[in-house]
């Protein structure tokens, strides 16, 4: 199944009052899109935006991101709010433009398109829903836009209620949906024009627990089905990690990181990526790590650490940053591991989230399975390869 | 049986209900009753006589030649300049205090502005003919465009301040949604903005309609109130305080207000056939 949307390159049109006049009265009708279904692949250079007038009072939203998105790619934007993720989301769709940078899909600029010329599908995060129209409309609004005839569109509309389950549902208003249903008619709208490139804005933020992750493996199965590419803004890790073939870990507006989930997982290219990642253990040392072999060793009062060096170290201070389900605790002390009192514990279930005060100001969040109470003492040991050395955050 | 307590909170609308009552509900139904006791002839003498006298009659078709057009209009003009205004910007403010101004002017000093003006010896003809641009009379007072004209004026402000809030409350996600599903800035109008807008507009058309309706000082001042702007106010003013005939004015004064409620109802009728919900685009 493919779109018959390729049409004249919209950006030669731009010349002469006529001409544009021209392509506005037919664009009335049908929408002109840059590209048809197919394309090799999306190419984000030196993607910038700032806000404020002022060279000097010009802060980025989005410094410089540059990424190449290969076809049927899923691509996952990961942040804290405010880290540039939606930024960047929203300049691939044209709803922002671009101070710096540009977009290009396969030979085709379409930075300087407006966003209806693009023809990527675009998931928002409140959803966006027509209230006016049925859930029918709804999906089918997109092909209305391109002139697809009635019956071709109403095939279409159906098969992507049924992918998205909600056949039987057409008729509603999505007023009368709860919000997973709704959420899927946004996803069902934003694919049923067969994008090239599909944007999800947080799309999961607003459902509970299970059903985010029942839509999950949904929004997986559909990228899946249809073999386009999917760029996903997150701030959750697990969504990132479960999801993405590629994740893009954000900070103030610059990409820490741009690897693949196992990677991101095991080897945080810095401090900040670390953090994010789920490692809850980080420890400053005074003073410059020492080499011993492959590995260095870290020191400070009453607290010695063997780890591996993630990232070039100049300054004499450095990080150790540990997840808590790597740090292996026992009741009997054992070599080089650090004995400490347990200060507290959340029970979840399976194990134990511990928090245990080993040296003086230094507090370690321990996942075990030991049974503990408060007062306990324990032992615990990190294997040096998962003892990962940083120098400090920029 | 038990027994009835009122909340005390309830009785804080009391005041409000004792001044409906006084300054509506009193006066209405005096009138209402008034226009039923002709000084001569059966109860129903007076709208025997409305509906039959070619001075009263066709006050009617005259005020709804004034007011349906003029509210018309301007809806028309506020329509596109509240959906241009409805992202802000820096001259956002300037520009919709200046459009509002005229809220703050009587109608009769609109008037006077527009006799002094527009008039025959007016500035807007002085300066026409010495620039040699037009130099015949200009007729913009005294006749039907200059009433037409003054209720545009002193309307607008309201139609205006009307549909922008309306414009405004309207989700700005959705049209983004629309062109990202391809819609272009007249589509993104078209299929988002206007069917969210319609129960607005039937609503501010009727707030319009009836204030241009009442139409009384401009039809005077600026018209041409023995003929072509002879409106119904007009009528009942004359019928009051000319013929000293209070029941044939209240007489006027139902005829005018029912004219008014069958063209509300039948805005509100057409209200029902829109969406009237929810403008926002899913969980906020």
């Amino acid at each position: 199944m493919n779109l018959a949307l390729s049409e004249a390159n919209p950006v030669a049109m731009r010349t002469g009052v006529v001409q544009r006049l021209g392509s506005w009265w037919t664009g009335m009708n049908s929408v002109r899109s840059a590209v048809g279904g197919d394309f090799e692949e999306l190419r984000l250079v030196g993607l910038s935006r700032h806000y404020g007038g002022a060279l000097a009072g010009r802060v980025a939203a989005l410094d410089r991101l540059t990424i190449t998105v290969r076809r049927g790619e899923f691509i996952a934007l990961l942040g804290p709010s405010g880290c540039g993720k939606s930024t960047a989301l929203n300049l691939i769709a044209g709803l922002l433009q671009p101070t710096g940078g540009g977009i290009w899909l396969d030979e085709t600029r379409i930075d300087v398109l407006p966003p209806e010329q693009r023809g990527f599908g675009m998931v928002f995060q409140n959803y966006a829903l027509f209230p006016h129209l049925s859930v029918r409309r709804n999906v089918g609004f997109g092909l209305l836009m391109r002139g697809v005839r009635r019956s071709e569109a109403d095939r279409r509309v159906d098969r992507a209620l049924a992918l998205v389950q909600l056949h039987g549902h057409g008729d509603k208003l999505p007023g009368q949906l709860s919000g997973g249903q709704q959420q899927r008619v946004a996803i069902a709208r934003a694919i049923v024009v067969e994008p090239p490139l599909v944007l999800m804005d947080e799309p999961l933020s607003n459902l509970d627990a299970k059903l985010r992750i029942e839509t999950r493996a949904e929004i997986r199965r559909i990228h899946r089905e249809l073999g386009r590419s999917t760029i996903y803004v997150t701030h959750d890790q697990d969504e990132a990690l479960s999801l993405a073939d590629r994740i893009v870990v954000m900070r103030a507006g610059v990409a820490q990181q741009i690897a693949p989930p196992h990677e991101v997982y095991a080897h945080p290219a810095n401090l900040h990526v670390a953090r994010f990642m789920g490692y809850r253990n980080v420890i400053e040392f005074a003073s410059a790590p020492r080499a011993l072999g492959d590995q260095v060793v870290l020191a400070r009062p009453g607290l010695t650490l063997t780890g591996t060096v993630r990232q070039d170290i100049q300054g004499p201070r450095a990080f150790a940053a540990i997840r808590p389900d790597e740090l292996v605790a026992r009741r009997m002390p054992s070599t080089g591991s650090l004995a400490g009192i347990v200060e507290g514990f959340e029970y979840c279930g399976r194990d134990s989230l511990v928090d245990l005060a080993v040296a003086d100001g230094v507090r370690l969040h321990v996942r075990t399975d030991l049974p503990v109470s408060a007062g306990d003492r324990l032992y615990v040991t990190a294997p040096p390869e998962r003892v990962l050395v940083y120098p400090p955050e920029a | 049986m038990k027994r009835w307590r009122i909340d005390p909170v309830v009785m804080l609308v009391a005041p409000a209900t004792a001044f409906l009552v006084l300054v509506f509900a009193y006066p209405f139904l005096y009138g209402l009753l008034l226009s039923f006791r002709p000084l001569e002839g059966g109860w129903n003498a007076n709208y025997v006589r409305f509906f039959s006298s070619d001075r009263l009659f066709p006050t009617i078709g005259t005020t709804l030649e004034l007011a349906l057009p003029a509210t018309v209009i301007n809806l028309l003009l506020a329509l596109p300049l509240a959906y241009r205004m409805r992202v802000t910007s820096r001259y956002q403010k300037w520009v919709a205090s200046l459009l509002v101004i005229p809220i703050s002017l009587g109608t009769v000093m609109i008037a006077d502005g527009m006799l002094t003006y527009l008039g025959p010896k007016g500035w807007l003809s002085q300066v026409l003919q010495a620039l040699h641009l037009y130099d015949g009379p200009i007729h913009l007072t005294h006749n039907y465009a200059g009433v037409l004209l003054s209720l545009i004026i002193s309307g607008f402000p309201f139609v205006f301040l009307l549909v922008l809030s309306y414009v405004t409350g309207i989700d700005p996600v959705l049209p983004k949604a629309a062109a990202t599903l391809g819609a272009n800035p007249w589509q993104q109008f078209r299929h988002v903005y206007l069917p969210l807008l319609s129960p607005g507009l039937a609503m501010a058309f009727c707030l319009a309609f009836v204030q241009a309706f009442s139409v009384f000082p401009s039809a005077v001042l600026l018209g041409a109130p023995a003929g072509p702007t002879r409106v119904i106010s007009i009528a009942a003013y004359e019928a009051a305080f000319e013929q000293y005939d209070d029941s044939m004015a209240a007489c006027a004064a139902m005829v005018m207000g029912l004219v008014q409620l069958a063209v509300v109802s039948a805005a509100l009728f057409a209200r029902r056939l829109f969406y009237r919900g929810p403008v926002v685009g899913g969980k906020g």
